[in-house]
């Protein structure tokens, strides 16, 4: 329990180790090119309709941050209503407080988890540890990344960045530890791993008593909360517990259950690449004899109202954590997840992270700079988040703040040389003159380049130079 | 046609060859070239990294110098782009420069668009006998909506096989100051990319945008790979005639290579 993404440094000095990394790139290159064709194919099969279901989610949610606090009321009183408790957490040690009260209240020190993001991010796991509460993830991947003592790596799939050998390794190791042991004989077969798990998992679930989940939605209108999910896993700790507690971001909200047929389309096709998603569990507070008898709500803000009030920046929050940014990203199938320093990695987590913590450290200034801009993740995100828009506006965020002297000067100095002509055909002239003092290796951040990459020859002559003269060689 | 060329910084400095080539294309299709001297650089450096008041700025130099052409073609589909996407971004509502902005945008061409949509050429009487490549490159796919013209106009060349390459869409990783500021990744990516144009069996990779081959052409360079790189227009300004790459015969002190005589 000890895994955190703390002492991770700052993007180009994690990724450089991350690219070097042969297995960690073969594997990320095997499972993102795999979902990314899946998912090409079943967009491309809704052919137009695809871009008219992707700008209504954006409309959707758009409209819902617009009226946030209205509709967060509604849901408070919704969920009220049908027997749940509403609990309102403005940052991650309130969010980790509440819940490890509930639990203690309970009586129970195991609790059951769903796959949740919104947990991740406050470190729930951990402190409900501090407090002697184990929390079990059941998610299979998200338990391979407990049981390996690991951090997760991708929004959707957090052992993405291990094979199955590994995931093998992992399971004799650690599952004695846990709970029910891997059986003695078991192979690297997908199967056997899952069978392994299946097994390990189905004694807890049938034992504990208390389930913590996040949630992909929440209704405001009917306070009906939603998850989706592959396993079947989910479904079994939001069902078999008696007590239910989930801890959502307050930017989940949807206003009405209608509103769930668009993103019940544009999820599974975008994030597992799926026209349906198997397992969509949904409940509306309690219902007596049925299901957990006692439901909590922890609504979490955690930075999101101050990523509300920029402008540009909170197109962030519309995202729905589908994780096909992820997975089409250039950047993120070379260096994997861990490099950006948070449960967010990839297109989404570079704009996300910076601004849920605030711009606050050397890692959350680098984030924006992890992009080329080629706008994969824009093209295929299904909410519409222009990410490489929101990347330059945070770059400018940084760049507006103290340090970075060095690339202010350069920038400065580009500026002078363009701002007229006659200072560009200066600068021009003494390159050309200069031209064969280039070497081929270059120091400082001109190295970044040399290092791998060869210089382009400097021309004798600029093409402002050749055309004034044939100009008057012609007239 | 009056065409004003914008020939963008690293072109004007670095691809003088571009230029010429673009003048020498759209002057053999029966246009008339202009180059607005004043022009410097369209901001895009400075926008990608962050520093909008300077972009500002050269955008509003921008507007100025080429307000009052009928339209301007551009031989790098990023910074087409940075005009066309990203400038409406940078005047706050109302502005006069984005009321400048609207006006002059949509006249801003990339070449391949330029030549296809507006001038209704696919075949540009080309005469180029290589195996090519081409890469799509992000803005120019993404941003302004390439399509399928650049795949036509080199169709149309005669003498050229044109290959297919794998991973096309995949940015090779350059992204400007990307390049530097998180090399090794930015490495990894034209690693990925270089390996893609080898295997096709191609002589040439070609695109509409000389910085994205700088850095693919950087990295086949620097493996020997025996591949060379060249601008869309070097291709499609090429005759049987008038050589390849580089300068029209009478202009040939610059010819650094001349290559399909
Ligand atoms: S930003 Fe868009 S593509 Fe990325 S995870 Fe969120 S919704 Fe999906």
């Amino acid at each position: 329990m000890s895994a955190t993404f703390l002492g991770i440094p700052p993007f180009p000095e994690a990724a450089r180790a991350a690219v070097d990394d042969s297995r960690t790139r073969h594997n990320l290159r095997r499972a993102t090119h795999t979902i990314r064709d899946k998912r090409a194919s079943v967009v491309g099969e809704l052919n137009d309709d695809w871009q008219l279901l992707r700008a209504e989610g954006a409309a959707v949610k758009e409209h819902t941050l617009r009226h946030l606090d209205r509709y967060l009321e509604q849901l408070e009183e919704s969920v009220t209503r049908a027997g749940g408790r509403v609990h309102w957490a403005a940052d991650a040690e309130e969010a980790n407080a509440i819940v490890t009260r509930l639990v203690k209240a309970t009586g129970e020190t195991d609790v059951v988890k769903v796959k949740s993001m919104a947990t991740q991010e406050i470190e729930l796991n951990n402190a409900l540890a501090e407090a002697g509460i184990t929390a079990y993830e059941t998610d299979l991947a998200e338990l391979i990344v407990q049981l390996g003592d690991d951090l997760p790596s991708h929004i959707l799939v957090p052992a993405i960045h291990l094979g199955r050998a590994q995931i093998r390794e992992i399971f004799l190791d650690q599952m004695a530890e846990w709970g029910t042991p891997a059986p003695p004989g078991l192979t690297d077969d997908p199967r056997a791993l899952a069978e392994a798990a299946r097994l390990h998992l189905r004694e807890r679930f049938l034992r504990t008593r208390t389930a913590i989940s996040g949630a992909n939605f929440a209704v405001a209108d009917s306070g009906t909360l939603v998850v989706l999910e592959s396993e079947g896993n989910g479904r079994m700790c939001l069902t078999l517990p008696q007590t239910l507690i989930s801890v959502v971001g307050i930017e989940k909200i949807v206003p009405t259950w209608s509103d769930l047929e668009v993103f019940m389309q544009l999820l599974p096709r975008s994030s597992t690449g799926e026209r349906m998603n198997p397992y969509t569990s949904t409940w509306t507070g309690v219902t007596p004899g049925d299901g957990p008898q006692e439901f909590h709500l922890v609504l979490l803000d955690n930075g999101r109202t101050d990523v509300l009030a920029d402008t540009v920046g909170r197109q962030a929050l519309r995202c729905i954590r589908c994780s096909a940014c992820l997975n089409t990203c250039p950047v993120y199938e070379r260096t994997g997840g861990h490099a950006y320093g948070s449960v967010y990695p990839g297109p989404i987590g570079a704009i996300l992270t910076p601004q849920l913590r605030g711009m606050s450290s050397a890692v959350d200034e680098a984030l924006p700079y992890a992009s080329s801009l080629c706008g994969a993740c824009y093209e295929v995100c299904p909410v519409a988040i222009d990410i490489p828009e929101v990347l330059v506006h945070l770059r400018e965020e940084v760049s507006a703040g103290r340090g970075h002297l060095g690339e202010k000067a350069l920038m400065a100095g580009a500026e002078a040389v363009f701002s007229s002509s006659r200072a560009l055909g200066a600068a021009q002239r003494a390159a050309g003159l200069g031209r064969n003092l280039v070497p081929g290796h270059l120091p400082g951040t001109a190295g970044e380049w040399t290092d791998t990459r060869d210089v382009p020859d400097v021309p004798a002559e600029s093409f402002r130079s050749w055309w004034n003269k044939r100009g008057k060689g012609q007239r | 046609m009056r065409i004003a060329l914008f020939i963008t910084c690293v072109n004007d400095t670095l691809f003088p060859d571009t230029g010429r080539a673009v003048v020498r294309l759209l002057e053999r299709l029966g246009h008339e070239v202009v180059f607005p001297e004043d022009q410097t650089c369209c901001g895009q450096m400075h926008y990608n990294t962050g520093y909008r008041r300077p972009a500002t700025r050269l955008a509003v130099r921008f507007v100025k110098t080429f307000e009052g052409a009928d339209a301007v073609v551009v031989p790098s589909g990023s910074c087409a782009a940075m005009i066309r996407d990203n400038y409406p971004r940078l005047g706050a509502g109302g502005s006069r420069l984005s009321r400048k902005v609207a006006g002059l945008a949509p006249r801003v061409y990339d070449l391949t668009e330029f030549l296809v949509d507006v001038l209704g050429v696919t075949d540009v009487g080309a005469y180029y006998p290589h195996k090519v490549a081409y890469h799509p490159t992000c803005h120019g796919l993404r941003m302004l909506g390439l399509g399928d013209r650049p795949y036509r106009l080199l169709r149309a060349v005669r003498g050229l096989e044109l290959v297919e390459l794998e991973g096309a869409t995949e940015c090779c990783g350059f992204g400007g100051t990307f390049a530097v500021k998180n090399g090794d990744v930015s490495s990894a990516m034209g690693a990925d990319k270089a390996r893609h144009a080898v295997e096709t069996g191609a002589e040439v990779l070609c695109a509409v945008d000389n910085s994205c081959l700088m850095h693919i052409g950087g990295i086949l360079s620097r493996q020997r790979s025996g591949m060379r790189v060249a601008h869309i227009a070097e291709i499609l300004a090429s005759t049987e005639k008038g050589g390849s790459a580089g300068p029209a015969p009478d202009d040939a002190p610059a010819a650094k290579e001349a290559v399909t005589r």
